[in-house]
């Protein structure tokens, strides 16, 4: 994937946990992302969908360095996080912040809306008290919480306004790069809509950039300009958004797009649905991770782990019989009604 | 589908929690929900529109006293809101059950999952504990729990949350009840095993003639398994269609507004439609019409006046001064 024109790039991630089995004293493994590599471009949005446990959120924390990962390397700008010294990385998450998925849990209940909005600038020494009251009451403005509310505590704020408390806090400092994990997945489906427009208008604003985390395909699909998709650990298709949509290449991108209900009434699912669920991660299967639940394996994906490879046009995709399979999804056509 | 008699009537049901020191907490104002034999209904609304409370209330469920109930719950004539102790012991479960929203924190977690629902069915039918126990087995096998014998007896915390739910939907369905009571059966699922759960229960549906109630917030689960539609609004029924008509050509502004902000794989457009401001708070709702804040049509009247229902068909309302109007 030769493109200039990254911020972010992780190449061959990868985050092996060690944990006790239950059985006894032998620990196991579990290999919650597995060699994961791709870049996200200044200025998009990148989206990144898979069901719960298929390590999402570890892969932005090992590219955040929030967690150690075990091996594989994530340049931001250029620079190596993984070589980085502690001072320096301090440096630079001043650029990379996080929208977390529960704004009920992720605010100190104890601390004004103040200083949780100012509690970054803080820690990052920026200014004096005064100039870190200007910025708060300059923040509340561009997410659209009234000021009055500055000495206000998170209680008394319903839970699209405490998100949008959230996003003023990741943007406190400026950052050029803004992980959302599952930020509107928690919100009740009027408040979404105003925190996604939100978003997508603070983007716009302030040139930021998004690694967009969520287990809803429809939400990824209407914010992101490219998608990957995450399956037991693995990246096992990316594309442009409108690619992906219109010509899907592996069999699980398909089954999880066609699992999305349309809110329509006489909407038919015409696809069959998956059997089965994500196996366990502790018993990881030879071969390629979806073999269990593909309807289209065969012996050789039951032998070798698939390789991510280049179908041009920046479609990539692990699949051993990708382009041989018709998973064509109508989702542009309204279904008769029934 | 929807021929049969009325088998759950809601009469002017109102659910208040005193709150110390200031005004009661108005969950429930006035719902009135008819359902008939074999019918599907769907309930959507945000959080605190009362949704859950009111069909908490059906299964007699809110605690009363501190709460305050008011109104009818029949229950094929018989006043549920009246039942005594024992009365409500043999109702639930065995004439309405009810899947909670959280597979995870609504079975035993020290229970093996086969124990939980035997327990069940031996309370309302005289059965052995082998008898009982093969007929568990065989509602595990129609919930489609893959290996169920073995599964029988796992802990709840070794199965996954699709499965999890799956025995939630065995041991509700398990007495064979007339109506079951789906409060977010899927919300905390992933998609694929949400699509699974929802096939499943649309064709146990039809297979025993129940009648369900489904409550979601999400309007796409709505669509797939609902016959007709209630969406609830700060504590009332502000709409109530069929779900064809609902869907096609919606009434009241707050259909059209959540219909709109949701986006689905059809959106192309950069920007969300979206409802402005926040849902009311239950304990000081706004005057007149409680969405006239956030409703884009608003007028002098919706700010005085509460709306009553307008008829546009038998069983098609909306609540709403100016429905018919506007859209």
């Amino acid at each position: 994937m030769a493109d200039n024109d990254y911020l972010i790039r992780l190449e061959g991630l990868t985050k092996t946990f060690s944990i006790n089995s239950s059985r006894g004293f032998r620990s196991a493994r579990l290999t919650a992302v597995n060699d994961v590599s791709f870049d996200i471009r200044r200025g998009e949005v990148f989206g990144l969908v898979g069901e719960s446990g298929c390590g999402k959120s570890t892969l932005y924390k090992a590219a955040l360095r929030l967690i150690e990962a075990s091996s594989g390397s994530v340049y931001y700008q250029g620079r190596n996080l993984y070589e980085m010294s502690f001072r320096e990385l301090m440096k630079v998450r001043r650029e990379m912040q996080v929208v977390f998925q529960d704004p009920y849990d992720s605010l100190n209940p104890r601390m004004t809306l103040e200083e949780l909005a100012a509690e970054p600038l803080r820690i990052h020494k920026y200014g004096g008290r005064a100039r870190r009251l200007a910025r708060t009451e300059e923040l509340f403005a561009a997410v659209g919480l009234p000021v009055q509310l500055i000495k206000g505590y998170p209680h008394q704020l319903s839970g699209g306004q405490r998100q949008r408390l959230c996003i003023a806090r990741a943007l406190s400092l400026s950052p050029e790069f803004i992980v959302c994990d599952e930020a509107v997945s928690a919100l009740d489906v009027s408040i979404q809509a105003q925190i996604l427009n939100l978003l997508l208008d603070l983007k716009e604003q302030m040139g930021l950039t998004y690694l967009f985390i969520s287990h809803n395909l429809s939400v990824v699909r209407f914010v992101s300009d490219r998608i990957g998709v995450m399956y037991f650990g693995r990246l096992v298709e990316l594309a442009g958004k409108d690619e992906l949509f219109d010509h899907i290449l592996h069999p699980y991108t398909y089954a999880l797009l066609s699992a999305v209900p349309e809110p329509d009434p006489g909407w038919i699912r015409k696809y069959a649905v998956l059997q089965g669920s994500v196996p366990s991660m502790l018993r990881p299967q030879a071969g390629c991770v979806f073999h269990s639940r593909c309807p289209h394996g065969d012996r050789l994906c039951t032998q070798t782990p698939p390789e991510l490879r280049d179908f041009g046009g920046g479609h990539y995709a692990a699949c051993h019989k990708a382009g041989e399979l018709n998973l064509s999804l109508d989702t542009g056509c309204l279904a008769e009604k029934g | 589908m929807s021929d049969g008699g009325v088998l759950l009537d809601i009469r002017g049901l109102r659910v208040r929690f005193p709150m110390r020191g200031r005004g009661p907490v108005c969950a429930v104002n006035g719902v009135d929900l008819t359902l008939r034999k074999g019918e599907s209904l769907g309930i959507v609304g945000e959080s605190g529109c009362g949704k859950s409370v009111t069909f908490s209330s059906v299964m007699r469920l809110v605690q009363s006293p501190p709460a305050v109930l008011e109104g009818e719950i029949l229950l094929d004539g018989r006043d549920v809101m009246r039942m005594s102790g024992a009365e409500l012991r043999r109702m639930r479960g065995k004439e309405i059950a009810m899947i909670f929203q959280e597979p995870m924190t609504s079975l035993n977690p020290v229970m093996r999952v086969g124990k939980q629902i035997i327990e069940t069915l031996r309370l309302h039918e005289s059965l052995s504990e082998k008898q009982a126990e093969e007929k568990a087995l065989e509602y595990f096998q129609m919930v489609e729990i893959p290996d169920a014998r073995s599964r029988f007896w796992c802990y709840p915390h070794q199965l996954s949350g699709g499965l999890r739910q799956r025995v939630m939907i065995a041991m509700a369905l398990i007495c064979n009840p007339r109506v079951l009571l789906a409060d977010e059966p899927t919300t905390a699922l992933d998609v694929t095993i949400q699509a699974q759960i929802l096939e499943l229960l649309g064709r146990l549906r039809r297979k025993n003639d129940m009648s369900v109630v489904l409550i979601t917030h999400d309007l796409c689960v709505i669509a797939q398994l609902a016959e007709r539609v209630a969406v609830f609004y700060a504590g009332r029924v502000v709409e109530e269609a069929s779900a064809g008509e609902l869907f096609a050509n919606p009434m009241h502004p707050y259909t059209m507004g959540l219909l709109r902000c949701v986006p689905t794989m059809r959106t192309v457009s950069r920007r969300l439609d979206m409802i402005e401001g926040n849902i009311p708070d239950p304990a000081c709702l706004p005057a007149g019409c409680a969405f006239h804040p956030r409703c884009p049509f608003a007028a002098d009247v919706c700010r005085e006046q509460a709306p009553e229902k307008r008829f546009f068909g038998e069983r098609r309302f909306a609540a709403c001064h100016r429905a018919g109007e506007v859209g």
